[in-house]
């Protein structure tokens, strides 16, 4: 993999006396599409929340396009280039679904407190460029019609639409979903797919936990296997597929 | 030398009523993960409460010994504050179970300001002097004086809190109160009635609060009405500083707070050249307060907050 | 041709207030009194206070309940640069700035170490601080005398600029224009600018960066806000504002002393935002102006009322007065938590979490 976009190694996270993550290594391609399974407790989250910066690693490397993000804050994170989404979805509730997407364009903007109370001519344009930017996301993942709704009004599907492209208007290089699909029926969940697929052919890597075992197989590069915090197994669908670890620990088989 | 064990032991009585205080907070907040803000007043009206009966009955000429005349004037005061406190937790905190937290401080807030006011209305504005029925005897040791009241403030406070832990530890009303505020939700699907529990533990706080308030009172020889704050305050910080939800907690934040503004009350002009005075006393608490929620917010021996604070 | 009407219906009802806003002082001076217009003066001094603290408690959700100490380091500074306490009579165009300054000063030194905090740990830590500030200001007048104390700072110079003075009756032709007159065109101009500045930062990167902050700060943050520098600025903001008010305070007092900023005072502001309905600038307003108003109106009716009724004071009115202060808030939060005008969102947002406790009742 001459092109890894992100790359960690060793990354060890302990939680008091747990150990949520140990010695975890990842390279995710360029322009993939690339798949984080495991079983429930298998350390996904942490692993994810230590990408985006919410939790601080104890030990390892984290490199991202070049940059060194290791135990860096979520800002940095964002300002290098991933967004996330939130297994649990996390709007602005009290905020209109516009109104969302243009905080997602507090990383790409400038305008300070004086400009906000001085109006100047460069703070309007940049305001102006904020809403289009933002209006075109919300249309890019097809949700226009609510755009002036409350976020918490949304249907569920909205919503999970809605971070996404909340997400998106930080022009991330890397984005990062927690289980997307989670909640959703089978129509929804192949509108998703097709979005993903739209948001990688627009050169977005994407980072994908997800519990539907199907939807990662199909639409996925590369998969990586979690299981007690550690990276069991790594590598193309068919290959993860048929790996008698990755079985094992789906099955439960050996485990006690 | 003997300053020092001096300061100690004033601490100490200063510290066992900041303790009894501070298991209201601390109860309160273990099971409602909020600050009840009209504890102090509680105290308060528990001191001027008291003293209103010690004095009816010293002017009627009544001619007992001067703890059983204390004694009586507790029994009345401690139900009238429990009363005080379920009224307030009625009024203030149930209707606004689940609406923003903003809400219930703010009720919380406007009940201390009216109970103040209450007060004034009652007792007036000005100090209310203890009448002088208690033993004053003054014991010395090691060159340091303490009096015989306030060994027994501090005998009855650590008895009460041992009495409380044993209830919570024990008892089924106490395993209910646990299991309260592990998860309320869950302990009323295992039969808990949990707004019974919550009014419970409001009764016992406030009963708490009236034995300080009394402390208090004849400690310092009298009360007034906006004495509830300062040492509501102080007591909250002991709560903090133990660990808040945490019974034993609030007996150790308790104690250790007191002796800290003693001793700091002490020394302080000595550590700062002169420039900052004894009249600094009352910095310490808030000091010693925003000193434990920065780099300790758990308390000493409180569990992790995650997200709670 | 709609946006034209709709314009000039717009600049028509911006000059009638206008127009009554300039003349108000002197209908309320001729009909009530010019004790009132000192009231409204205060009015106007308490909006610019309250829409400082509502950048912090109302945009940013940030529970400040010792936000009297920016008022009291604002009023501090232009009473100790100008009045006989050093000798020192600096102009209002350096100690109103400067006072600004320090309170923005404090309000960073309150505001770093507190970022960990929220809800009610905040509520009560800012609290210890501004308990902090006024016990220092009580106790600076020795050993050196700084403050001289609980007696306070006197004689504070008015705000003048050549001979042109504020703390003077203003003859302009056959017009007099007494103290009160003067501050009031002095307060109404700052605090129709602090409606503006605050309503500009709300509607701005800004201001949604601060409505992301209280919303959910982890969001925030994965979005790519810097929560500790948006925290910072929020107090900072909200503590200029506080320190302007105060400086203006104390040139128009003449005098102030440790005790107009004490807890009571805190509360009152908070409550202001509060009962006015959080983060709505109109709203807090309306808050400021009937809090500012309604104790005054107390004063002058609950002592009459009980002459009237009973022939003879039964409650000291001050007392009856804190009373239903106090009884008001409780009131108010049982019934309209989410204040007297609320944003629409906010209204929504409480009437959202009152049904989700009656689902949880019953």
């Amino acid at each position: 993999m001459a092109d890894a976009l992100l790359k960690i190694e060793g990354i060890n996270k302990r939680f008091g006396g747990l150990q949520a993550l140990s010695a975890v290594s990842l390279e995710i391609p360029r322009g993939s599409i690339y798949g984080l399974i495991g079983p429930n407790g298998a350390g996904k989250t942490t692993l994810f929340n230590v990408l985006t910066g919410l939790y601080m690693p104890d030990e390892g490397t984290f490199t991202f396009d070049g940059q060194d993000l290791f135990r860096a804050k979520p800002h940095k994170v964002v300002a290098a280039g991933i967004a996330r989404t939130f297994q649990n979805i996390r709007l602005f509730s009290e905020m209109t679904a516009l109104e969302n997407v243009m905080v997602g364009r507090h990383i790409k903007s400038r305008a300070g407190a004086l400009g906000a109370v001085l109006r100047d001519p460069r703070t309007r344009a940049e305001e102006a460029a904020i809403r289009d930017k933002a209006w075109e996301l919300l249309e890019y993942v097809g949700i226009t019609d609510v755009a002036g709704e409350l976020a918490r009004n949304l249907s569920y599907g909205h919503q999970r639409r809605l971070e996404i492209a909340r997400a998106l208007a930080t022009e991330p290089k890397l984005l990062a979903l927690d289980e997307p699909a989670a909640g959703m029926n089978p129509r929804e969940t192949d509108d998703l797919r097709q979005l993903m697929a739209k948001v990688r052919d627009g050169g977005v890597t994407i980072l994908l936990i997800e519990h539907d075992v199907k939807l990662v197989m199909g639409l996925c590069d590369r998969i990586a296997v979690l299981d007690y915090g550690k990276r069991i197994a790594e590598g193309v669908p068919d290959a993860v597929r048929k790996d008698p670890k990755v079985i094992e620990a789906y099955l439960g088989v050996a485990h006690e | 030398m003997d300053i020092f064990l001096q300061q100690i032991l004033n601490g100490l009585v200063l510290g066992s009523i900041y303790a009894l205080i501070a298991l209201g907070y601390t109860m309160v907040y273990g099971i409602m993960g909020l600050i009840n803000f009209a504890h102090g007043e509680v105290v308060m009206l528990g001191a001027m409460v008291t003293i209103t009966i010690v004095n009816a009955l010293v002017n009627a000429g009544v001619s007992l010994p001067g703890p059983v005349i204390l004694a009586i004037g507790l029994f009345v005061a401690i139900p009238a504050c429990m009363l005080v406190g379920f009224t307030i937790e009625r009024i203030a905190y149930r209707p606004l179970r689940g609406a923003p937290r903003l809400a219930p401080l703010i009720t919380a807030i406007g009940l201390s300001i009216s109970l103040q006011q209450i007060a004034i209305l009652i007792w007036g504005r000005n100090y209310i002097p203890f009448p002088p029925i208690l033993n004053q005897d003054v014991v010395t040791f090691f060159g340091a004086s303490i009096t015989k009241l306030q060994i027994f403030i501090i005998v009855l406070c650590l008895l009460i809190m041992t009495g409380l832990l044993v209830m919570v530890e024990k008892t089924k009303l106490g395993r209910a109160m646990r299991a309260t505020s592990q998860n309320p939700s869950v302990a009323s699907l295992m039969g808990v009635n949990v707004n019974s529990i919550i009014s419970a533990t409001f009764v016992i706080g406030s009963g708490l609060g009236a034995v300080a308030g009394v402390m208090v009172a004849t400690n310092y020889d009298q009360a007034h009405y906006y004495m509830g704050y300062l040492i509501g305050m102080k007591a909250f910080t002991a709560a903090v500083l133990g660990g808040i939800g945490n019974l034993g907690g609030a007996v150790l934040g308790g104690i250790l707070l007191g002796i800290i503004e003693s001793l700091g009350a002490g020394y302080i002009g000595d550590l700062t050249g002169g420039f900052l005075g004894s009249n600094y006393q009352d910095v310490f608490a808030f000091v010693v307060l925003i000193l434990v929620l920065i780099f300790r917010p758990s308390g000493l021996l409180g569990e992790k907050l995650a997200d709670r604070a | 041709m709609t946006t034209n009407t709709s314009t000039r219906g717009k600049m028509a009802l911006f000059i009638g207030c206008a127009v009554l806003m300039a003349v108000a002082p002197f209908v309320i001076g001729s009909v009530l009194g010019n004790s009132w217009v000192r009231i409204v003066d205060f009015a106007l001094l308490y909006i610019m206070l309250a829409l400082g603290l509502n950048i912090v408690v109302g945009f940013a959700g940030l529970l400040d309940m010792g936000y009297i100490a920016f008022y009291a380091v604002g009023a501090y500074t232009y009473a100790l640069l100008s009045s006989p306490q050093f000798g020192l009579h600096l102009p209002f165009y350096v100690t109103i700035p400067l006072g600004a300054i320090c309170a923005a000063c404090f309000g960073l030194l309150l505001g770093t170490p507190v970022l960990r905090l929220k809800g009610d740990y905040l509520a009560i830590v800012t609290l210890g601080f501004g308990e902090i500030i006024r016990i220092f200001m009580n106790n600076l007048n020795q050993p050196i005398n700084i403050t001289n104390g609980p007696q306070g700072v006197n004689l504070i110079d008015p705000i003048h600029l050549g001979d042109v003075t504020l703390g003077k009756t203003m003859q302009i032709g056959s017009l007099n224009l007494p103290v009160v007159y003067l501050h009031y065109y002095l307060f109404l101009i700052l605090s129709v600018l602090v409606v503006i500045l605050a309503s500009r930062l709300q509607h701005s990167r800004i201001g949604r960066a601060w409505v992301a902050l209280r919303e959910d700060d982890i969001a925030a943050a994965s979005m790519g806000i810097n929560i500790r520098n948006i925290k910072l600025l929020a107090f900072a903001l909200g503590a200029l504002s506080g320190g302007v008010a105060g400086g203006l305070f104390a040139s128009f007092q003449g005098f102030i002393s440790p005790e107009s900023f004490g807890l009571m005072e805190s509360i009152m502001i908070l409550a202001m935002v509060v009962l006015g309905g959080m983060g709505h600038i109109p709203g807090v307003v309306l808050g400021a102006v009937v809090l500012t108003v309604a104790p005054e109106i107390l004063r002058d009716t609950i002592g009459p009322l009980q002459m009237n009724t009973f022939g003879r004071m039964i409650v000291d009115p001050e007392n009856a007065r804190q009373l239903l202060f106090g009884l008001a808030l409780v009131v108010m939060m049982l019934v309209r938590p989410a204040g007297m005008w609320p944003s629409k969102r906010r209204a929504l947002e409480f009437s959202d979490a009152k049904a989700k406790a009656r689902a949880q009742k019953g």
